[in-house]
């Protein structure tokens, strides 16, 4: 559905990641725009898709070499914030989702108690108020039984709950821009769908944009509208739909991958001279 | 080949117990590929650790080729069946040199030197010789996977128990050491048993697939069943659709 | 032929020897990042040195008296000036850093090892065999060490033999602790549960997969202890029950200096600056050594 708001909710030219004195970049040259829609963003190991990602969130180390001719939310240069400025930003008008919710959620505090700090730091909140609104949001991630779960621990919950927890409170303070990595890799696969629909059904709903990066390509394409193929720091192809795909490397990425509906007696691999070859040409 | 019997493991004692395996039945014949496929927490990994003989605490009746084994193996038990573990980081000793891995199955069983097959373990597997001289970290993340899979056929088992050996790795690496044990199966002719949550990479291994919750089989699934999509319960219909978007 | 002689050379993994000095120049490699923790490690190097060297450095023999000179303060002629029998303090304390290192290395020599393997077993096999083990190094943990050390010199007779004896007893217990917490979780990793599956027995588990893991931590501590040891050592040198006269042992030198403590200081302030040098230099070594091998410990 077209937007008639022009400004995308982020907009980014040429960027470039650099770790120290390493000669390959992590990014390289990437350029894309988000607008209030669902981009997917995949790739392997090394793509540097979730180096793109916190490059964004400016949360990569003071070491790391972050050059972009333009990286604008909302029009608005995120490069020359300081750190103070993007504090303020992150969790209340840019979110992360992070993989694992056992590393993210913090272990000594119960559920509430974190779902509610966010709700005072984003909203303004304090007390019972907070908590009243750490409960909606957890209704409003689908958690049936709120109450109780506002008193237990992250170690208590399931993976699938402790994701939608993390959904909860990222989302609390209804983000523009949401960037999920690797959302559901750390989840059972019968929850996954789930978690996923639920990300989409919010983000619609706050009319805001999304960026899922992950290394799985059926998925990302089932839920995204547009999809960025990264290799080795740079986007090597963007398309709608898998049968789009022209580039080697995606192309081999589809065909190495088993597919019951069409058994093989082995799966095609990468020939990755001749894709390191079309890269750098 | 392999006959099992009412496995039952139970962890745990006198007030919390954890019931993850629940008398589980099946065999597998020579040859074939059986598949187990799960969630978290539903005893498929479990099942794998008390054929290889890591898992003590089991009851019930495990057969190799006709022979009953017990919880505890002799040398010429652990022949028959070996084991490649998930996480390609942790199944080689940090400290061991690749060659020096390779050449432990044989000197701990005090069957011989070790050394003189290294070089071709690693050929076969397509891996240059002198990797023997490098240690694990040097390695990526799908080299250490084909060290771990060499080492576990030096031996020359005839079974082959998998335990998600594809999880930790990149889809277009998965595929190289997918058919890498492909050939090797077939050259070998081994039985495998493959464990994953991953159903698209067990329905391209696996001649059959049993489905697991909670510590049962709830459905079993032949090739055919899962070209064309069918499945006889609701759990693992569930698991179907949620694995193919 | 020279192609299997020279794969068989790349297949097997080099001597022990050549594989030792590997991993030191490795890791003097990376120490040339830390600048604090190079600086402990020469003092300890320029120790080493004297020890080695000290008839060329000591100006005097540490043993000759010359009462005429006696309780000189410190002059060009004697540096670290001269105690009560007029010997030469810088000479003393110059021999004294070879029964310092005699001592440090003889502890670390016996202790290590025994810790790591009471660590290793009591880690590796659980149960019964982990709770007696673990009861007894409690028990050694609680008695004082200078007391224990003092009974042991009362049983045996002062002497530098019988403090190094009183000390190791009393020392190896945290070495202990610390190879088991490691062998604990080593124990469960996958390459261990590889080896039990190709008929690895225990032992060879133990000592070529388990202990290896344990090392590194055991050297930190080891070096991290040494202070200790010295100071240890130095006390029961004050008491009279370490290293017996002549011999030139910092803490027997200031028991004797602390007589003239208020009107010639150096007699006991300068074998006390040893002291605190040495410490000081084998705490920055141990903790900068801890930064190198044990990536977990690591300052970024």
């Amino acid at each position: 559905m077209p937007d008639p708001d022009e400004t995308p909710v982020l907009s980014v030219r040429d960027l470039n990641v650099r770790f120290g004195r390493n000669s390959i970049p992590a990014v390289s040259n990437v350029s894309f725009d988000v607008g209030r829609e669902r981009i997917g963003i995949v790739g392997e190991s090394g793509s540097g898709k979730s180096t793109t990602g916190r490059a964004i969130m400016r949360l990569l180390p003071q070491r790391a070499g972050v050059t972009a001719e333009r990286m604008d939310f909302l029009g608005s240069p995120l490069l020359e914030k300081t750190e103070r400025q993007m504090g303020d930003l992150r969790g209340k008008d840019i979110a992360l989702i992070m993989q694992d919710p056992r590393y993210s959620l913090n272990p000594v505090l119960t559920i509430g108690k974190q779902v509610a700090e966010a709700a005072k730091l984003h909203l303004g909140v304090h007390g019972k108020e907070a908590l009243a609104r750490a409960r909606d949001m957890l209704v409003r991630v689908r958690i049936n039984d709120p109450d109780r779960v506002l008193s237990l621990y992250p170690h208590q919950i399931s993976g699938g709950m402790g994701q939608r927890v993390m959904i909860a409170m990222m989302l609390l303070a209804r983000p523009k821009l949401v960037i999920a990595d690797e959302p559901t890799s750390a989840l059972d696969v019968s929850v996954r769908r789930d978690v996923l629909v639920l990300l989409d059904e919010l983000v619609r709903e706050n009319n805001s944009g999304l960026v899922l990066i992950s290394h799985d390509i059926r998925m990302v394409a089932a839920f995204c509208e547009r999809i960025m193929v990264m290799y080795s720091g740079r986007v090597v192809e963007t398309l709608t739909k898998l049968e789009d795909a022209t580039h080697p490397y995606t192309r081999g990425l589809i065909a190495a991958m088993p597919d019951p509906k069409n058994p093989v007696r082995r799966l095609k691999v990468l020939d990755r001279k001749s894709i390191e070859a079309e890269i750098n040409s | 080949m392999i006959k099992v019997e009412n496995l039952d493991v139970v962890y745990g004692s006198k007030g919390k117990t954890n019931h993850v395996v629940r008398g589980v039945s099946f065999s597998v014949d020579r040859g074939e590929t059986l598949g187990i496929v799960g969630e978290s927490g539903c005893g498929k990994s479990t099942v794998l650790r008390s054929l290889a003989g890591l898992e003590g605490g089991w009851t019930g009746s495990i057969m190799f080729e006709g022979k009953p084994v017990g919880k505890s193996r002799t040398r010429d038990e652990l022949k028959l069946a070996q084991m490649v573990f998930q996480d390609p980081y942790g199944s080689l000793h940090p400290r061991h040199r690749i060659g020096t891995a390779l050449a432990e199955p044989i000197r701990s069983m005090g069957a011989g030197d070790g050394w003189s097959r290294v070089a071709d373990a690693l050929t076969q597997v397509g891996l240059p010789a002198h990797f023997a001289s490098r240690f694990p970290h040097e390695l990526s993340g799908g080299q250490r996977q084909r060290v771990a899979i060499a080492r576990a056929l030096i031996l020359s088992p005839p079974i082959l128990l998998l335990d998600e050996p594809t999880s930790a790795l990149d889809v277009s690496i998965q595929a190289e050491v997918l058919n890498l044990l492909a050939d090797q199966r077939e050259e070998r002719n081994l039985t495998l048993i493959l464990v994953s949550h991953d159903l698209s990479v067990i329905s391209h291994m696996c001649d059959r697939v049993l489905v697991m919750q909670n510590g049962v089989f709830v459905d079993e699934l032949s090739k055919q069943d899962l070209q064309a999509g069918v499945t006889h319960a609701s759990y693992s219909r569930e698991l179907f659709e949620a694995s193919f978007f | 032929m020279s192609n299997i002689a020279h794969n068989d050379a790349i297949i097997r993994p080099p001597a022990i020897g050549t594989r030792i000095l590997n991993s030191t120049s490795r890791v003097l490699r990376k120490l040339a990042d830390e600048p604090l923790g190079m600086a402990g490690f020469m003092i300890l190097a320029i120790l080493v040195l004297v020890a080695i060297f000290a008839p060329l450095i000591a100006p005097y023999d540490p043993a000759a008296q010359t009462l005429s000179d006696a309780l000189q303060p410190p002059t060009l002629a004697h540096l670290a000036g001269t105690d009560e029998f007029g010997r030469d303090i810088f000479s003393r304390l110059v021999y004294g850093t070879r029964i310092t290192i005699q001592t440090v290395m003889s502890v670390s020599v016996i202790v290590g090892p025994i810790g790591l393997v009471i660590g290793v077993v009591a880690g590796f096999f659980g149960g019964r065999t982990d709770a007696i083990l673990m009861r007894a190094t409690d028990i050694v943990l609680s008695f004082p060490s200078l007391i224990l050390a003092l009974a042991f010199a009362a049983a045996l007779g002062a002497g530098l033999g019988t403090a190094i004896v009183a000390i190791s007893l009393t020392a190896w217990p945290p070495i202990a602790r610390l190879a088991r917490a490691e062998a604990l979780v080593v124990r469960n990793a996958d390459f261990v549960a590889a080896a039990r599956l190709y008929g690895a027995s225990p032992l060879r588990i133990l000592f070529l997969y388990i202990a290896p893991m344990c090392i590194p931590s055991v050297i930190v501590r080891l070096t991290l202890n040494m202070a200790g040891i010295i100071l240890t050592a130095a006390s029961l040198g004050f008491l009279g029950l370490g290293a017996q006269p002549p011999l030139p042992e910092w803490g027997a030198m200031i028991s004797s200096g602390r007589k003239f403590m208020l009107d010639y200081w150096w007699v006991a302030v300068m074998p006390g600056v040893a002291i605190l040098l040495t410490s000081l230099a084998f705490n920055i070594a141990g903790d900068t050594l801890r930064d190198l091998l044990d990536p977990r410990h690591a300052r970024s």
